[in-house]
């Protein structure tokens, strides 16, 4: 062998110990311990710094070449005027005798229907919100011209540095984790049922969540930990993206409730459930309701088991409003500890749209992200109250959460997001149409 | 993730839309961005089922008139050309606009225009006048099944036979104009668009 490529060799096996070692030191050791030595933090700042020069940079730009800068419209293209349908055609009625049916009611329906195509309220839910300022990732930008060379440079740069060092150290933080998890719950399912079995299996899944967070480099802040879900109970949170789950995961144990899966994420699954109880149903049983109810029920009536996590809202949301909850969970009638997650989508957007992308493409954009930011609030313990229905109380604790989390209430169903509203809906307005009608001719001149 | 909606869109076409609808700049780039986001197909053109994904329209009684409103006479398309036409008619009507010079043509946010935007909902078969049976028809999309078929049919015989004035017991443009002509149309069909 020639000396020169014995050097290459040992120049290779030296940086790899490197790389290892410091892998080690500063990541997964921190993460076995759950104490952090505040990098991501400085790293967030730095990048904060950085994108809002960028930002002042094109602007500067924009104006010196008289081009028109893109600004997404945050603060919405109109103004609605939130008039009720029987307000609206009042205020249109003319003085004087009052006829039943009015030419004119057609301008009601008609403004509010093309305000509905100019901007509604369901339809930008499914898609990445748009940002403010730029984070130096093209696929948020709409004002990518070349602007200036140094912007450009860095941008170049922010490429290298994302998918030549970030990406391969993200993908071998997550293969550890995941591998680990795997391989060391199965250990631990070896134990006899007991304390020390528990123990174990909290550490453990702990400890892999957390190499997990650091492999999307999520810097994570909790709010009141002292209303942190207990045993017996039910965790609800908003629902944007399939990361929430390592989110929460990884600062508590829980119970997790989902479909069996083949492939990859079924070995992780019958993995995890040696350790500790998780919920998987088949196929065939989610359909089937009252199953579902039971076997929830059960899980919550034994408090030795944690408690369940559950996303009411059944689908992803981009984070920018929180959409109708699926009462399911809340007929149950357990103590219910909702749970806020907001993101900043200032460094990463986190919502999987799961229209446009498959899992894979969404962790590789996930991973090739500056990081993900994201706060989340524990919320005071809420249970059902007297003369309160399930759906009732599913509202209330929605309410709650977008509240905290700074997110618009909607009573729309995430469900829209693939298929048609129910007519039912259509229907009511044309009930209160006619109430209009036919009320005005009843009550005579009162108005 | 979002793409590049507004690089799609050319400077040429804005200023042609531009002084076409009377939309500024950044409106006409926000509406464009719009557009992209409900063309689901991609194609540069919006179909009726893309319309029909929006919910709030789904559930408005006369929302299937509303978009036909938007696609010119035997076609499924629309693009943005015709998207920002038809909303144009939706703009408020500015104070200098009213002293415009009337032979560069009536602006299409003109009170006579958003009143025949109004004219063509109720008028199905695009004939310029409006039958009992479309005004029936119209009234039962907006009721549903709660007013009986007679109670609705003496409505719109009540409503044609105080609107027709030459005999006809059909509506046309000008009787439509003369019944709405205190009413504040321009308010009323006007939608508030943020610069």
């Amino acid at each position: 062998m020639f000396p020169l490529s014995h050097l290459i060799c040992m120049l290779l096996g030296i940086s790899f110990t490197v790389w290892f070692t410091l892998l080690l030191v500063f990541i997964i050791v921190p993460a076995i311990f759950g104490v952090s030595f505040g990098i991501r933090r400085l790293y967030m700042k730095s990048l904060i710094k950085l994108f809002e020069w960028a930002t002042l940079r094109m602007e500067r730009g924009a104006k010196e070449k008289n081009q028109h800068l893109y600004k997404p419209y945050s603060n919405g293209i109109i103004a609605k005027e939130p008039v009720s349908l029987e307000q609206e055609i009042q205020d249109m009625r003319r003085g004087g005798a009052e006829p039943e049916f009015d030419m004119s009611d057609i301008f009601y329906f008609c403004r509010r229907g093309v305000e509905s195509i100019v901007d509604d309220e369901v339809t930008k839910r499914f898609t990445a919100e748009e940002l403010e300022s730029w984070n130096l990732l093209t696929r948020s930008n709409y004002n990518f011209h070349h602007i200036s060379t140094r912007l450009t440079a860095l941008w170049g740069v922010g490429v290298l540095i994302r998918y030549g060092f970030l990406l391969p150290l993200r993908v071998t933080l997550a293969f550890t984790g995941v591998g680990l998890l795997v391989v060391l719950t199965s250990i631990v399912g070896l134990f006899p049922n007991g304390r020390m079995k528990n123990y174990l299996s909290d550490k453990v899944h702990l400890m892999c969540y957390r190499i997990c967070v650091r492999a999307l480099t999520a810097i994570i802040t909790y709010h009141d930990s002292e209303n942190k879900p207990k045993n017996g109970g039910i965790c609800v949170a908003n629902h944007t993206s399939p990361i929430d789950v390592i989110i929460l995961a990884s600062d508590g144990c829980y119970a997790m409730v989902g479909q069996v899966h083949g492939g990859l994420m079924g070995v992780i699954q019958r993995a995890m459930v040696k350790a500790c109880p998780h919920i998987w149903f088949e196929r065939s049983e989610v359909k089937d309701r009252h199953l579902v109810a039971k076997r929830l029920s059960d899980h919550v009536a034994d408090k030795s088991k944690l408690p369940i996590l559950i996303f009411p809202e059944g689908t992803c949301i981009n984070n920018t409003s929180v959409m109708m909850f699926k009462k399911g969970s809340f007929e149950i009638g357990c103590t219910v500890y909702p749970v806020a997650i907001k993101y900043d989508p200032r460094f990463g957007d986190a919502f999987w749209n799961s229209s446009k992308f498959g899992m894979v493409n969404y962790l590789l954009h996930m991973m090739s992200s500056w990081a993900i930011v994201c706060s989340v609030w524990y919320l005071p313990p809420m249970s059902r109250m007297e003369g309160e229905d399930a759906v009732q109380f599913a509202n209330r604790v929605k309410a709650a959460i977008a509240r905290k989390g700074g997110l618009a209430d909607l009573l729309w169903d995430g469900g829209l997001k693939r298929g048609k509203v129910k007519e039912v809906f259509k229907e009511e307005q044309q009930k209160l149409y006619s109430k209009v009608l036919v009320g005005s001719s009843e009550d005579g001149s009162s108005s | 993730m979002g793409s590049r909606a507004s690089s799609l869109l050319r400077e040429e076409d804005i200023e042609e839309i531009k002084k076409q609808t009377g939309f500024s700049h950044s409106q006409i780039t926000r509406l464009y961005s719009r557009f992209h986001s409900l063309d689901k197909g991609e194609n540069g053109a919006l179909s009726r089922e893309d319309f029909q994904r929006i919910p709030e329209l789904a559930i408005n009684p006369l929302g299937d008139r509303i978009i036909n409103a938007f696609f010119p006479e035997g076609e499924d398309q629309v693009n943005f050309r015709g998207f920002m036409r038809t909303l144009a008619h939706f703009r408020p009507v500015e104070d200098n606009e009213k002293n415009k010079d009337p032979t560069s043509g009536e602006p299409l946010n003109s009170r006579t225009n958003k009143l025949f935007f109004a004219f063509r909902l109720y008028d199905l078969d695009r004939d310029d006048k409006i039958s009992r049976d479309e005004l029936l028809q119209v009234l039962r999309m907006m009721v549903g099944v709660n007013i009986s078929d007679e109670q609705l049919g003496s409505i719109a015989d009540r409503t044609i036979q105080e609107a027709d004035t030459n005999g006809d017991m059909c509506i046309s443009f000008s009787e439509f104009t003369k019944v709405l002509e205190k009413v504040d149309v321009e308010q009323k069909m006007s939608i508030r668009f943020l610069h």
